[in-house]
Order: structure tokens, then sequence, then C-alpha cells
């Protein structure tokens, strides 16, 4: 077996004096979607964060072989991972196709090209391309927020509650565009959602945490169809 | 009117310099989020050092050329020795950080140049050009030309690379930034080296006015910090139509208003910046910061 394009061995992360992360373990495959389940304060974000490091953390964390978890989150950046934080996470005054410029800042040389074929992706913001990120929906600033992502051609996606606060039609417009990606570019998503049912049936495997660790983990296909654990945690 | 149009002209020329400054002050604002009062006692030490150059033979434009490079590069190095070791602590511990920098760059002006007051030479004659009737000193209309011209610059700069995208983005939300990789430690040094080439830019526009002395600055700056005011301290727009409208109004309130002369000036632009704060605070292009929470 190919070795995970992402590994976390033992993570812990601390806000101050709080400890969010009490020792988490995953993986991340080349190519896989995995969900990050739990319920609020579980720690999902704060796995996230650990990775990008934008929270202090301790524990080993690799990607595509190579050591980071004593790195700036600039670094991650460069080291081919897009985090999209919760909320967004778009710069309100700058406008849609600079927010995209900015997506390719780790990377050299032109990319207006790229800019039009990832606007392609979400004709929404093709419209808009000139408007101040702030002016757009919600749905629009997440999508804008995922198309800022894709112009750094990471090779893991990072999404934190890209359903939160959304319309229904936006966010199956949203999942639909994320399996896309997922099969035709081979993208690897590392996906935090509150919404457990719609994150299963994405994923192919699934995390839960829980007040820090991981409670369980399996095929999201399985965890799916295991009622009592549903029941336990995921609250449906 | 001839009169009128000569006023303007030349409270223009002062506008620029104030224009200047302010843009100064409010790049570093945007930047790290405090006010930098040790920006005109930089410029006044990167003038000084221009004078060195000009002193030792080096012709005008080339000693500009190398101050502003000087200033720079002090710029940057302010920045990551003084400024960073604070980042993140209260506003005011850095403010007074600022306030030390003052009276040290002040110290080590007075160190080395002394304290005597100096003729600083201009790139433009004060002989003046006739439009009509009106006659207009060359070295006014150089003066709101280079002042202009570095703000341009400056804009461009900002708009169009991908430099000063960085930048704004880092100004404007840092943590975001430093998830797309974009280095926002390196960023805001870089925003002090560009307001310390346009403080030295002002320094070296007003020393041949008022002279070279090392507290040539300090009115300059009240001037800057009020044009700042008044035009929003986070809009870099705003700081040049702010410096330029106070130029002007100072300068025509002195001229008309005959008990507005000599100190009263100063009262102008500290009244300036007393109203605005008082009736419109975020000044005239200025936004309330809005939160979505």
């Amino acid at each position: 077996m190919a070795p995970p394009l992402l590994e976390l061995e033992g993570v812990e992360a601390q806000y101050g004096a709080i400890k969010a992360l009490h020792g988490v373990s995953l993986a991340v495959g080349e190519g896989d979607v995995v969900a990050l389940l739990g319920a609020n304060g579980a720690g999902k974000t704060t796995t996230l964060r650990a990775v990008s490091g934008t929270v202090r953390r301790t524990g080993q964390i690799s990607f595509a072989g190579r050591p980071l978890d004593r790195s700036t989150p600039e670094a991650v950046a460069r080291a081919g991972i897009a985090h999209v934080p919760e909320g967004r996470g778009t710069f309100g005054e700058l406008t849609v196709r600079e927010n995209l410029r900015l997506g390719a800042w780790t990377r050299r040389g032109r990319v207006r090209g790229e800019e039009d074929s990832v606007l392609a992706r979400f004709p929404a913001l093709a419209d808009r391309a000139r408007q101040p990120a702030g002016t757009l929906s919600g749905g629009e600033q997440q999508m804008l927020a995922l198309a800022r992502a894709l112009m750094a051609r990471p090779r893991l996606l990072m999404l934190d509650e890209p359903s939160l606060g959304l319309a229904p039609l936006v966010v199956a417009s949203i999942f639909t565009i994320l399996r896309g990606l997922n099969e035709e570019e081979g993208l690897a998503v590392l996906l935090v959602e509150q919404n457990a049912t719609l994150a299963l049936e994405a994923a192919s495997t699934a995390y839960v945490l829980e007040t820090g660790r991981v409670a369980v983990q399996g095929p999201a296909g399985e965890l799916r169809a295991d009622e009592s654990l549903r029941r336990s945690y995921l609250g449906y | 009117m001839t009169e009128f149009s000569q006023q303007v002209v030349s409270g223009l020329a002062s506008g620029g310099i104030y224009a200047s400054l302010a843009l100064a002050v409010v790049i570093v604002y945007r930047s790290s989020g405090v006010i930098n009062f040790a920006q005109g006692e930089m410029a006044t030490f990167a003038t000084f050092l221009a004078w060195t150059f000009l002193h030792h033979g080096i012709s005008y434009w080339p000693a500009f050329a190398l101050t502003l490079a000087i200033a720079f590069a002090g710029g940057v190095a302010l920045e990551r020795v003084v400024i960073r070791p604070v980042e993140g602590r209260p506003v005011l511990t850095v403010v007074i950080l600022t306030i030390g920098l003052l009276i040290l760059v002040n110290g080590a002006t007075q160190w080395i140049w002394g304290g005597a007051t100096r003729k600083f030479p201009s790139p433009f004659s004060t002989r003046p050009v006739h439009v009509g009737s009106a006659a207009f000193s060359i070295q006014d209309l150089g003066i709101v030309g280079v002042s202009l011209a570095s703000v341009a610059l400056l804009t461009l700069f900002f708009r169009f690379t991908k430099l000063g995208l960085g930048l704004r983005a880092a100004a404007v939300n840092p943590e975001e930034s430093r998830l797309v990789g974009v280095r926002v430690g390196w960023m805001l040094a870089l925003g002090w080296g560009l307001a310390a080439a346009l403080g030295a830019v002002s320094g070296m526009m007003v020393a041949p006015v008022v002279f070279l002395d090392p507290n040539m600055m300090q009115g300059v700056l009240l001037y800057a910090f009020a044009a700042a005011v008044l035009g929003g301290l986070a809009s870099p727009v705003g700081a040049v139509v702010g410096g330029l409208a106070l130029g002007v109004v100072l300068n025509l309130l002195g001229t008309y208003v005959s008990t507005f002369g000599g100190q009263m000036r100063l009262v102008g632009g500290l009244g300036v910046i007393l109203a605005v704060l008082l009736i419109r605070p975020t000044g005239l292009f200025g936004r309330t910061a809005v939160r979505r929470v």
C-alpha cells in the first residue's frame, strides 16, 4: 500500500492553556475524500488548523513523505495544501479576480489562463470577476474560497464547513463541484462538516472526533449504515 | 483671481508634502495597525543622509535615488528589528515603542549632524513661470509633481503588481494571507520600507523650503496626521486628498484671513484633527469596520 498523502500521528494542539486535541491520528490517501465529523467543539476545525500551522501543535504531521509539524502556515501552503477556513476566508476588499490571483501566490509565472479556467468552473463568479468579494452572497463567497484554493493547484484541499449557512441548492452545487474535482483531477480532500449525511455521501473514509480524540473511524459507507453509531455521535 | 490661483498652487505644494508623509503614515497604519510617530524623524534622518551625499559632490537626482533606497532598507530593518518583537502586543505597547523610536532617531540625527540649521538645495529653480497674469514658482510646481508622481507610482505598484496585491492582502487579512502562502511578516516590513522611502521624499521636498534641521519634520508630521485623519486613517486615497486639501485650505486661510498668520497655521492643523475626530471619526474616505459575526 502506498503511504498516505497526509498523515497525523498523535497530534495535540492547544489554544493558550486549553488543550483542544489530545492525540489525533488520521490519514488521507492520494485522491481520497476523507470526512472529519463530530459535535461542536470536538476538535474538527482545530485538526485542520494543526495541519496548516495556525494553532500551536505537537506530534507528527507528514505530507507527501515530508514532515510538516514545524512548518509555518506559509510553508504548508507552499507544500501544496490549500486550507479553506470556516467562514469562507475570502478577502472582502479585494475583487474576485484579485482573490484568485492571491490563491496562486505560491506559483510562479503567469496565471491568467488558469484564472479563466477556474472561473469557467464557477460561472456565478465569472459574471462578478471585477466586484469586491465582500459584495458576493454567502454561496458565491464559498465558491470563491474554493476557486481561490484551486488556483494554488493543491494536492490536498482542506475544507472547513463548506455548507455552513447556505441554502440546500447552493450546498448541493458545491458538493457537485467537489466531486468533480476529486474524480477528474484526483484532488484529495479533507472535509470538515456538521452535515454528516452530506459528508458521508461525499467521502470514502470518515473519522468521528469526540473531545479532541478520534472516537470512531472507518469507511464512510459503514458509518452511514451503523445506526447506533449515527445516533450516538452524529445525532441523526 | 490671480493671487488666488497662485496661493492655491503654493498650497498644493505644501499639501503634496503633507500628502506623501500622510500616505506613509497610512501605509504603516494599514499593515501594522499602529501610527508610527517616528515617521517624521525617519524622514529627517533620510534627508540628512541626502544632504551628506550632496555635500560629497553627488549630484541631486542620484543622491535622491540613493537616499530612497537607503530609507527603504532602513524602514525594512526597523520593522524587523524593533517592531517585529512586539508584534501582536497591545497597540499601546507598539505606539509607545514608535514614540521611543522618534526620540532615538531624533537623537541620532543630532548626534551625527549636530543641531545646526542647514540649507538644502532644491532641484527646481525658484524662478516663476507666468501663466496669464499669474506667476507660479517652478519649485512649487516641482514639489507638487514629485509628490504626486511618487504617490502615483505607489498606487500603480499596489494595484497592478503581485507584490502589491500581497501587501494589500496582508494588511486587510493577515490570517488568510498566511493560508495562501503570503509571508505576512515580510509584507509588513516591506510596508515600513515603502513608508520610509515615501517619508524621505517628503523630507527632501520640504527641506529647501523650511531649511534642514533635526526637528524639521515635527510640524510636517502634525499636518500629515491631520491629513491622514481627515481622509480616514485607513484610506490611502484619503491621505492624499486630505493632504492636498489641507495644504490649500491652510494657505488660503493664511492669505485671506488676517488673524490666521504664522503660528495659527499649526492651530488650524490641530483643529482639523479635533473636528474630524469629533464629527466624523472615520474621516472623509474611511469606512467603519463592519464585521459579520
